[in-house]
């Protein structure tokens, strides 16, 4: 194999170049990525940069002095990929011919129809859309944060911190419901109500209403506001308005894989992979957000959006690309995800929507100090820690070691 | 040198927080081998002593950067600062912790938490 090209310059794509140097691949490496910034993290953004305690520098991934020996294509986006020459094909016209391609497009965030060029109006998942939503915070006021996930649930959390009055919208039952289940979401989202963020679940979002235009302030909301003037309030399905000066959009993400239609590479809600990141196209692999990896697990594949899958998913699909596909391979550990508000540490592990009973170990949602086990048929395949970081780990290492296909039991 | 803990009660696949300024972690591995690093994580405040034990190597409890227990170095990111490393001793059934004279690399965020501490 003479020329990897990889698709992407996040974690997933930067896991996946390092995977490949560290498994001996000694070719022309070109990773190539849509924003200009070098490899960032992104879980950040939500929290310690927001508040300004955390700087751009600080988001770095690659450590210092770090060398990979690629050829970087930033700014850029791959726009198709011809599988008879694997040539990624590139918004500027050009084209990377390659013998081995790395999917790692990742996902773009969702937004609300009828809310694009409404200064005031956010989404969160790159470092520009971060630094907009930063400058906004900073001018206080009224935030209503859409939807009951993590983005939201963070974004809900910090900006509390930074003295903002804040309401958190969520069309399911409880923020997190989907992640972790209703009851223990429940126990989780205390955390809002504790500290004064008002919650309005169970209503689904049916716009924003704007107010007539006033002079952007800062470079970012200039190029995201083009003159439709300012976000006044969010409109509830249930006919209720709810004022607002900022809005962040937390609605979840699209994989970014609209530039492989066409090409071969069989889609299904992201990336059709193997347990191994193999997709239909030999020569051709793909990782993180924008992957729908087999789960051996659920006897299904699923898009896993989290970071430690970004981060751990890589170096099995570098091998794969490597070796043809021939190389053994263990399946990934079960999904994993923290999440820190107000200055709790949220941890999950594994599936909870295979239990069929949660059970509390240790401590006490009362006291917002927890851990609960999710089992199905008396077998542990989950595991949720509220400030219990030490037992988590445990929990979460025996799921790991113990992982069986409960799926297709 | 600073007394740590009982090597009998410090298991294989276990390890002991050293209330030391800055904390210590000594990790005894499923192979028998004892190492110390400083116990908070370098990318933000995380005891290490909480993590996951494999091999060689501790992944951080919270945001599961890896570092060899060897070498302090980083394997895994987000951190990208390595951990100091330690001398261990074990005389007489007791594990004691020769504490490396380096600058060690506090997060940042911690580091902000102990002024504040030492403030008040």
């Amino acid at each position: 194999m003479k020329t990897v090209a990889v698709v992407g310059a996040s974690l997933a794509g930067l896991s996946a170049a390092r995977s490949l140097r560290g498994q001996g691949y000694d070719g022309r490496l070109v990773i190539i990525g849509e924003e200009s910034h070098r490899p960032y993290d992104r879980p950040p953004l939500s929290k310690e940069f927001l508040t300004g305690a955390v700087d751009e520098a600080e988001l770095a991934l690659e450590a210092d002095g770090e060398d990979l020996d690629a050829e970087w294509i930033l700014g850029t986006r791959a726009v198709g990929l011809g599988i008879r020459d694997r040539s990624v094909r590139l918004a500027d016209g050009r084209a990377v011919r390659a013998d081995g391609v790395v999917v790692a497009t990742g996902a773009s965030a969702r937004t609300l129809p009828g809310s694009d060029g409404l200064a005031g109006v956010h989404v969160l998942r790159t470092l520009d859309d971060a630094r907009a939503l930063r400058d906004d915070l900073a001018r206080g006021g009224r935030l209503v944060v859409v939807g009951g996930g993590f983005v939201g649930a963070e974004v809900a959390s910090t900006a509390y911190g930074m003295g903002l009055e804040v309401t958190l919208v969520a069309a399911g039952p409880t923020p997190l419901s989907g992640q972790l289940g209703p009851d223990m979401a429940a126990a989780v989202s205390l955390l809002h109500a504790d500290r004064g963020v008002r919650l309005l679940c169970g209503t689904g979002v049916r716009g924003v209403t704007g107010k007539p235009g006033e002079p952007p302030t800062t470079p970012w909301t200039a190029a995201r506001g083009s003159g439709r003037g300012r976000v006044a309030a969010v409109l509830l399905d249930d006919g209720r308005s709810i004022p607002a000066d900022i809005v962040v959009v937390g609605i979840g993400a699209n994989p970014c894989t609209g530039w492989l239609e066409g090409s071969g590479v069989a889609l299904d809600n992201g990336v059709r992979c193997g347990a191994d990141g193999t997709t239909s196209v030999p020569g051709v692999v793909a990782v993180g957000d924008c992957a729908a990896w087999y789960d051996p697990a659920l006897a299904a594949h699923r898009r896993v959006e989290h970071w430690t899958g970004a981060r751990e998913r890589p170096a099995a699909a570098a091998a794969a690309l490597l070796s043809g596909g021939t190389a053994p391979f263990t399946p990934p550990r079960p999904p994993y995800f923290w999440s820190d508000q107000y200055g709790v540490r949220i941890q999950f592990s594994g599936h909870a929507a295979q239990a069929d009973s949660v059970t509390i170990e240790d401590g006490d949602p009362a006291d917002r100090s927890f851990l609960a086990v999710y089992r199905r048929a008396g077998h542990p395949v989950a595991v949720l820690g509220m400030d219990r970081t030490k037992l988590f780990t445990r929990w979460r290492r025996q799921l790991a070691t113990a992982a069986a296909p409960v799926g297709t039991a | 040198m600073v007394p740590a803990c009982r090597l009998a009660d410090l298991p294989r696949g276990e390890a002991f927080r050293l209330e030391s300024d800055p904390p210590v972690a000594v990790f005894h591995t499923d192979d028998g081998e004892l190492y110390a690093i400083d116990d908070t994580c370098t990318h933000q405040d995380a005891s290490l002593s909480d993590g996951w034990l494999e091999g060689c190597e501790v992944e951080c409890p919270l945001h599961a950067s890896k570092f060899d227990l060897r070498t302090g170095s980083v394997d895994a990111p987000p951190a990208r600062l390595p951990v100091r490393t330690h001398q261990v001793l074990v005389e007489d059934g007791m594990v004691y912790v020769m504490l490396s004279d380096a600058v060690p690399n506090l997060p940042r965020t911690c580091a902000v938490a102990r002024l504040a501490g030492g403030l008040v």
